[in-house]
C-alpha cells in the first residue's frame, strides 16, 4: 500500500496535520496563562471572591488544554528528525540551539511550576502560588519567543554561512535570533494568542449571561474579554499590516501569492477582494478588485509599480490558492473581531453590556474566531514560503528524510486516528467544564483545598503564612 | 580562540545526562502506568496517579531536552537515528500522548469504566517498550551511507531489540514499584513491596541476558569489555551491580521506605554507565563518532552558556517542586 505515493507530500501532510492540531493548544494556553496570572493578581490585590472563583474555573480548563499542548508538542520536536532529517542535519546547528534554549528557558519553567500552580495553593500559600502562576505565564511567552525566532529564521535567514558538509553555520547569533521578520512575527503571534483566549473567555461569559444576566463570574469575565477585544483587535490589525510590509520587503513572492498578483502592474496594482487562483494558467479567475488600492496599502502610493509572479521562475511559485484564501479568512476574522470589540464598547457606554442578547449571541458565535484566524495566518505564512523550507536556500523537496512512502503514510494515518480520538475527547471535556457557570466556592483541580474557597482570603493567608 | 576542552566530549556527557535524567524520572512515571493493571481498585489508582500528577510534566521535559539537545549538538546523529528508529519513535510518541492526556482526562470522564485508565496503562507500556527497542536498535548498529540512514524501516526489529524492549519495561516497572513503596502506605505499599521483589529478580535476569547478548553483536563490544587493560576499568561495573543488588534485597527484606527506590536508581546508573562504555566514542555505533556528528563549535559554545547557568537552576526549582509535594500520598487527599 502507498508504494506509488510521494513520501515528501506525505511528510508535508503529516507536518501540516500535527502542527495545525498542536498550535490550537499553545495559542489558547499562552493567553490563558497570562489571564490566570491577572485573575490571581486581582484576587490578591482586591481580595474579591469572584476573582479566585474565576481563577479556579479557568485553571481546570487550562490543565486540560495545557496537557494536550505538551503531548502534541513533543511530536513536533521529534518530527524534525523522523520526517525531515536532511533539514535537521543541515539547519540543526542553527535551529537546534534555538529550540534547546526554548526547552531550557521555557518548557522546564512551565513544567516545573505547573504542579504547584495546579495543586499547590494550600501547600505553599497565596504569594508563592502566585509566583508559580507567574512563572508558568512567563514560560509560555519565552517559549513563543524562541520558537518564533526559529520559524522566522527559516522565513528570513540572516547571520549564517554554509560549511563544507552543507550545514548552515552561525556567523552571528544576535543576527540569527533577531532576524528581520522575527519582531513582527512575535508581536503578531502573541497578540493573536491573547485575542484567541479573549474570544473564548468572552464567549463563555456571554453564554452564561444569556442564561442569567446577573451571574457574577460571567459578568466579570465578559467585561474583561470585551475590553481585550476593543483594545487589542485594532492593535492587531495594525501589527498585521506592519508584518505584511515586512514580508513585502523580505519575501515579496509570498505577498504576490497572498494578493493574487500573477501579473505585474506597472502603474498601480489592484487589491483583489476575491477570485480563484489558477496556478496552471497563471491568472486569477473571477477576480473582484479595487483598482490601485493594493499599491496604496503596500507601497503607500496608488501608482507605485508592483511586480507579479510573472517575474518569478515557476519552480519558485508557492501554491497560490492556499496563501490567497487563508489570508482572506484571517483578515475577515480580524475585521469581525474588531467589529465585536466596537459593538461591545457601544453597548458598554449605553449600559447594556450585560443584557444585550444580540451582543452575547455575537460573542458566542465568535468563540472559535481566534483559532480560525491563527490557523489561517499560519497557513498563509507557511504555504507562502514554499517551495522552500529555509527560504531561498533549502527546498522542501530536498529537506525530507530518506524514507519509503509506506512508512510515512502509516505514521500519518496513526496520527490522524489518535489525534481525532484523543483531542476530540479533550475538547468535549473542556466544553463540559465551560458549560457549567463559575460559582461561589469554585474548586480548582486540587481537591484537598477545602471547598470553602469563600473563606480563603489572601489577607487571611498572609496572616497565617499558609492556608491549611 | 583555542579551546582546550574537547567540546564534543562535553556535549556527549550533557546529552547523556539529559537522557539519563529522563530515563529515571519518567521511568518511574511510566512504571506506574505499566503496573496500573495490577491495581484494579479505583481508590488505589487515584493515589498512584496523585503521587506523580504534580511532577510528571517536568519529568517528560527531559525527553525534549534529550531530543532537542541532540539535534543542536549532534545534528548528524539526530538526522541518522530518527529515520532509523522511525517506527519505535512514532510508537513512543503515540504512547506518550495517551499516557499524558490521561493525567487530566481520567478525572473528567463521567463513564463508569474509566477508559483513560486503559490509555494510561497502554500508553505507558507502549512508550517504555518503544524506548527499550530503540536502545537495542542503536546498540546493534545502524546502516549509514554518506550523511543519511541507508536501511529499511523494519531494520530495528530483531530478537535483541525485543530483549532490550522487554528489559526496559521490567526496569521501569521496578522503578515504579519502589516509588510506590516510598510514596504510599498501608495495603498499597505492601503490594508494592511484593511486586518489587518479583520485579527485582526479573530485572537482574534482564540485565544478565542483555549483558551476555551485547558482546555477540560486535567484536568492538567484546574487546571493549574483556581485553586487558580495559578490564580493569570495566570489571567494577558488574561487581557494583552485584553489590547494589544485595543491598536492594536487604532493603526490601527490612521494608525500608526510601532505600529501595534510590538503590534501583543506582542500578540504572550502573547499567547506563555500562552502555556508555560499550558505545564510546560512537554516537551511532560502528559508523558515526561524537566528533563526526558534532555541530560547529560556535553552536556548541552558544548552548554551553545556557546549559551551565540553566541546568542548575532547573534542578533547583524541580527539587523545590518535589519538596512541596513531599511525603506519603493518602487516599482521599488527592489533588483532583
Amino acid at each position: 500500500m502507498f508504494e506509488g505515493w510521494d513520501a515528501v507530500v506525505l511528510a508535508r501532510a503529516q507536518f501540516a496535520f500535527t502542527m495545525s492540531f498542536h498550535i490550537i493548544f499553545p495559542a489558547f494556553s499562552i493567553g490563558l496563562a497570562s489571564y490566570l496570572a491577572v485573575l490571581e493578581a486581582l484576587w490578591l490585590w482586591t481580595g474579591r471572591e469572584v476573582f479566585i472563583n474565576l481563577f479556579n474555573y479557568w485553571l481546570k480548563i487550562f490543565a486540560v488544554a495545557f496537557g494536550m499542548g505538551v503531548v502534541s508538542g513533543i511530536v513536533m520536536s521529534y518530527q524534525f528528525g523522523t520526517n525531515w532529517s536532511v533539514f535537521a542535519d543541515r539547519a540543526g546547528p542553527i535551529i537546534g540551539p534555538l529550540m534547546a534554549y526554548e526547552v531550557l528557558t521555557a518548557f522546564f519553567l512551565e513544567a516545573g511550576f505547573l504542579g504547584v500552580m495546579l495543586f499547590g495553593l494550600k501547600r505553599v500559600g497565596p504569594r508563592l502560588h502566585f509566583f508559580a502562576t507567574l512563572m508558568v505565564a512567563i514560560g509560555t511567552l519565552i517559549s513563543a519567543f524562541w520558537i518564533l525566532s526559529a520559524n522566522s529564521w527559516m522565513q528570513t535567514p540572516t547571520g549564517y554561512s554554509v560549511n563544507a558538509a552543507g550545514q548552515f553555520v552561525v556567523a552571528d547569533w544576535l543576527t540569527v535570533i533577531f532576524n528581520p521578520s522575527f519582531p513582527y512575527r512575535l508581536v503578531h503571534m502573541v497578540l493573536a494568542a491573547y485575542l484567541t483566549t479573549a474570544f473564548v473567555v468572552g464567549a463563555v461569559g456571554a453564554f452564561h449571561l444569556l442564561r442569567d444576566p446577573h451571574q457574577a463570574g460571567a459578568r466579570v469575565m465578559f467585561s474583561m474579554a470585551m475590553w481585550m477585544a476593543t483594545i487589542v483587535a485594532p492593535i492587531q490589525i495594525l501589527a498585521g499590516d506592519q508584518h505584511g510590509l515586512n514580508t513585502l520587503e523580505h519575501q515579496p513572492v509570498k505577498i504576490m501569492a497572498m494578493e493574487g498578483h500573477f501579473e505585474s502592474h506597472k502603474d498601480g496594482a489592484p487589491l483583489y477582494l476575491f477570485g480563484w487562483p489558477n496556478q496552471a494558467a497563471g491568472k486569477l479567475e473571477y477576480a473582484i478588485g479595487v483598482p490601485k488600492l493594493g499599491s496604496l496599502i503596500l507601497k503607500h502610493s496608488p501608482d507605485a509599480p508592483m511586480a507579479g509572479l510573472d517575474t518569478v521562475p515557476r519552480e519558485n511559485w508557492p501554491p497560490v490558492v492556499f496563501p490567497f484564501w487563508s489570508f482572506r479568512i484571517m483578515v475577515g476574522m480580524g475585521m469581525l473581531m474588531a467589529g465585536l470589540g466596537l459593538f461591545s464598547l457601544i453597548q458598554r457606554f449605553r449600559g447594556r453590556l450585560y443584557d444585550s442578547r444580540l451582543l452575547h449571541m455575537f460573542a458566542v458565535a465568535m468563540a472559535p474566531s481566534g483559532f480560525i484566524a491563527v490557523l489561517a495566518g499560519w497557513i498563509t505564512t507557511e504555504t507562502g514560503r514554499q517551495p522552500f523550507t529555509v527560504y531561498g536556500l533549502l527546498r522542501t523537496a530536498d529537506a525530507a528524510s530518506p524514507l519509503a512512502a509506506p512508512a510515512v503514510a502509516s505514521s500519518l494515518i496513526a496520527f490522524i486516528i489518535v489525534y481525532f480520538a484523543v483531542f476530540t475527547a479533550g475538547v468535549i471535556y473542556i466544553l463540559r467544564l465551560m458549560a457549567a457557570a463559575p460559582h461561589h466556592g469554585e474548586e480548582g483541580p486540587a481537591k484537598d483545598v477545602p471547598a470553602r474557597a469563600a473563606g480563603i482570603t489572601p489577607a487571611a493567608g498572609a496572616v497565617t503564612g499558609a492556608i491549611r | 580562540m583555542s579551546i582546550a576542552v574537547d567540546l564534543a566530549i562535553v556535549w556527549a556527557f550533557i546529552i547523556a545526562f539529559a537522557v539519563f535524567v529522563y530515563v529515571v524520572m519518567d521511568g518511574f512515571d511510566l512504571g506506574l502506568g505499566i503496573l496500573f493493571p495490577l491495581f484494579p481498585r479505583k481508590q488505589d489508582r487515584d493515589v498512584i496517579m496523585n503521587t506523580v500528577a504534580p511532577v510528571w510534566d517536568g519529568n517528560e521535559t527531559w525527553l525534549v531536552l534529550g531530543g532537542g539537545g541532540m539535534m543542536a549538538a549532534f545534528p548528524l546523529a539526530y538526522s541518522v537515528l530518527m529515520p532509523a528508529l522511525y517506527t519505535p519513535i512514532i510508537a513512543m510518541l503515540l504512547g506518550l500522548i495517551f499516557r499524558g492526556v490521561a493525567f487530566e482526562f481520567r478525572w473528567r470522564t463521567t463513564s463508569e469504566r474509566n477508559k483513560w485508565d486503559i490509555a494510561f496503562a497502554g500508553g505507558s507500556l507502549l512508550a517504555a517498550l518503544a524506548q527499550g527497542v530503540a536502545l537495542g536498535a542503536i546498540l546493534q548498529g545502524i546502516q549509514v551511507s554518506g550523511r543519511h540512514y541507508a536501511g529499511g524501516w523494519w531494520d530495528w526489529l530483531t530478537p535483541f531489540s525485543i530483549l532490550t524492549g522487554v528489559s526496559l519495561v521490567i526496569g521501569y516497572a521496578l522503578l515504579g514499584a519502589t516509588w510506590l513503596v516510598m510514596k504510599t502506605e498501608g495495603e498499597l505499599r505492601d503490594r508494592a513491596y511484593g511486586l518489587s521483589w518479583a520485579l527485582l529478580f526479573a530485572m537482574l535476569g534482564a540485565i544478565g541476558a542483555v549483558s551476555i547478548a551485547t558482546p555477540f553483536l560486535h567484536l568492538q563490544y567484546t574487546q571493549r569489555w574483556f581485553t586487558w587493560p580495559n578490564i580493569i576499568l570495566t570489571a567494577p561495573v558488574p561487581i557494583a551491580v552485584a553489590a547494589v543488588s544485595v543491598l536492594l534485597l536487604r532493603a526490601l527484606a527490612r521494608k525500608y521506605d526510601y532505600q529501595p527506590f534510590f538503590l534501583v536508581l543506582t542500578l540504572f546508573a550502573l547499567c547506563y554507565a555500562g552502555l556508555g562504555i560499550s558505545m564510546y566514542p560512537f554516537i551511532v555505533p560502528q559508523s558515526i563518532t561524537i566528533w563526526d556528528a558534532a555541530a560547529p563549535e560556535n553552536s556548541q559554545i552558544f548552548m554551553l552558556f545556557g546549559v551551565a547557568v540553566l541546568i542548575p537552576l532547573i534542578l533547583a526549582y524541580t527539587a523545590w517542586a518535589y519538596y512541596v509535594f513531599r511525603g506519603k500520598v493518602q487516599a482521599g487527599h488527592g489533588y483532583h
